[in-house]
């Protein structure tokens, strides 16, 4: 099965590449597309991104494979990533780490067997004065009470 | 109650749109420096202000763009580091959120001090709101010619690109980030050659901070000689943001002209220590600078009299620790932090941060033994200035620091075999 990005990324990515004097340099932002368009950044689609960009798929693996925020593996539909950073661990983090241990069933790293969340234990997300956060895919959480998690957790579809 | 230049429109989610931004003058110093300012010009203004780059080594703003060749035919880029990653910093994200108009007025304005017709901004990956919030700011100021082509009627050409980073906290050191933006693991480069001279795709290159750029439109506005008089010292001017976290009453972000004190910041404006506890320990600019002990904060937050008193003024990002807080603990979860950050170039830091960690844990958790403090001092020490870049350094400084400011800490940890809060 061949992969190819719908019409609507594929101009994302054109334009793009305005924005820079080689391709190699539209990297990060075309493969932060194809994380939303694919979700999983599979080999298949890191040998696409190579051929649109006129790398080696060696170097696009380089690449994805630094980074923290390009999934190799399938992740659950919604990914939470609890800050242990000191300014969050000072106010409590690892207990709601815990807590959504045992309220999901998995531990960190984990997927639940439904694949609707993702547990992720991260480093400082920039948002100290409001600890403890999360991040649930694009959304920040702040000033985390493990009531307030559960509220959050059941407002999600 | 000082005057606020950043955080003036707090509550008002309209802040960041355009026609808020220009009704209340906005863009108006980059109106006035486009048409009538030589780029020359606008160079010394900026080292008249005495401004110095707010993402964490304080160098004088005009200097480092005074290093780009003029005469170089090659394209000038100015980069706008958004990466705010730092423990304990949560400022430029404020900036970008709230204030979208006025950084991109700055970014304006040092562009074209440095003659560069493309800029972009690298702002961390997981601020992905942020990113949309400045893609809409550039559409926005585009269609007023505010940016673009032939700006505001002149011969100037700028593009503002925001580049979104993934996730590496090493993309917040220069090189790093510019190996980044070229599309590259973020691994920093050897310095010599500096970015000034060799920076983004091999051309000249200014990388500036969010807060140092927000900056401009001020200086520009009310003049360099108004900024000059803001704060302590002629070394220290302007107005500051700080950032205070962790068991203080009203943690959060903070605006006083350049030299609050660090005493008053905790006790009056963040209303002391939370649950009436004592203050045990401060960490002032960043968790990579030097920890202050409680009876060291009686000091002005600017960077000469924060390096007399041990430390460093760094991002501003102030991390406040209550008596109950474990040292050992402390520096466990910061040096896991530099352990999962470096980025695994340099020998001393790839290995010294991870066996750092390790000792640390089996102080705090279990089978720590005596020999492991100056064991710890020994690694840091071998760290320290044998690495390519400064995230070496900033592993190592915490580790000295805690382990002399703390010793007793450290000592009663060896000597239990633990951590004597644990059971």
């Amino acid at each position: 099965m061949s992969i190819a990005f719908s019409a609507t990324a594929q101009k994302r990515v054109e334009k793009l590449l305005g924005h820079y004097p080689d391709k190699e340099a539209a990297l990060l932002q075309v493969l932060h597309i194809a994380r939303a368009e694919f979700k999983t950044i599979t080999p298949e689609v890191m040998e696409y991104i190579a051929g649109l960009l006129g790398l080696s798929p060696l170097q696009v693996m380089d690449v994805v494979s630094f980074y923290t925020l390009y999934p190799r593996q399938e992740e659950g539909r919604y990914v939470i990533q609890v800050c242990a950073t000191l300014s969050c661990a000072l106010l409590g983090a690892e207990s709601l780490v815990d807590h959504l241990e045992e309220k999901l069933g998995i531990k960190v790293g984990g997927t639940t067997p439904d694949k609707k969340f993702t547990l992720k234990k991260v480093e400082c997300l920039g948002s100290c004065g409001t600890a403890p956060v999360m991040q649930i895919n694009d959304d920040y959480y702040e000033n985390l009470t493990v009531e307030k998690i559960d509220d959050i957790l059941a407002k999600l579809p | 109650m000082s005057e606020k230049y950043f955080l003036h429109n707090i509550g008002k989610p309209e802040s960041k749109s355009l026609a808020f931004y220009l009704a209340n003058q906005g863009y108006s110093a980059w109106e006035k420096v486009v048409r009538q300012w030589q780029p020359a010009e606008v160079i010394e203004e900026v080292k008249k202000s005495g401004l110095r780059g707010r993402g964490g080594a304080g160098f004088p703003t005009g200097m480092k763009w005074s290093f780009v060749p003029r005469d170089s035919e090659k394209p000038k880029y100015l980069v706008c580091n958004a990466d705010e990653s730092e423990p304990g910093t949560f400022k430029d994200r404020y900036l970008v959120e709230h204030e979208p108009h006025m950084l991109l007025e700055g970014i304006a304005i040092a562009s074209y001090a440095i003659n560069a017709h493309s800029a972009y901004i690298y702002i961390r990956g997981e601020f992905a709101h942020g990113a949309q919030v400045l893609e809409e700011a550039i559409a926005e100021a585009e269609a007023k010619n505010l940016l673009g082509e032939k700006i505001l009627g002149s011969s100037y050409d700028l593009q503002v690109t925001v580049h979104r980073g993934a996730g590496a906290y090493i993309c917040g050191e220069e090189t790093g980030l510019l190996e980044s933006l070229e599309g590259k693991r973020g691994w920093p480069r050897l310095k010599p050659p500096f970015p000034a001279v060799v920076g983004a795709f091999k051309s000249p290159t200014v990388v500036n901070n969010v807060e140092t750029l927000a900056n401009l439109p001020l200086i520009f506005t009310r003049g360099a000689e108004w900024f000059a008089a803001i704060g302590p010292n002629p070394k220290n001017t302007g107005p500051k943001l700080y950032c205070v976290s962790g068991h203080v009453n009203r943690p959060g972000l903070y605006e006083f002209p350049m030299g609050k004190n660090l005493k008053e910041l905790i006790y009056e404006e963040c209303g002391g220590i939370r649950g009436g506890k004592k203050l045990k320990a401060v960490i002032p600019g960043g968790s990579s600078v030097p920890v202050l002990r409680a009876d060291q904060i009686d000091v002005s937050m600017d960077y000469e009299a924060l390096a007399e008193a041990g430390s460093m003024l760094g991002s501003a990002g102030v991390i406040v620790l209550d008596e109950d807080a474990c040292m050992v603990n402390a520096l466990y979860n910061l040096e896991r932090f530099y352990a999962h950050e470096s980025c695994g170039q340099c020998t001393p830091c790839r290995e010294g941060t991870t066996w750092m960690v390790k000792i640390l844990k089996r102080l705090e958790m279990g089978g720590g033994r005596p020999e492991d403090l100056p064991l710890l001092e020994d690694i840091a020490r071998h760290i320290n200035f044998r690495t390519i870049c400064p995230l070496g350094d900033a592993a190592a400084m915490p580790a000295a620091s805690f382990l002399k400011q703390f010793r007793d800490e450290f000592a009663a940890h060896a000597e239990l075999g633990r951590c004597p809060q644990r059971r």
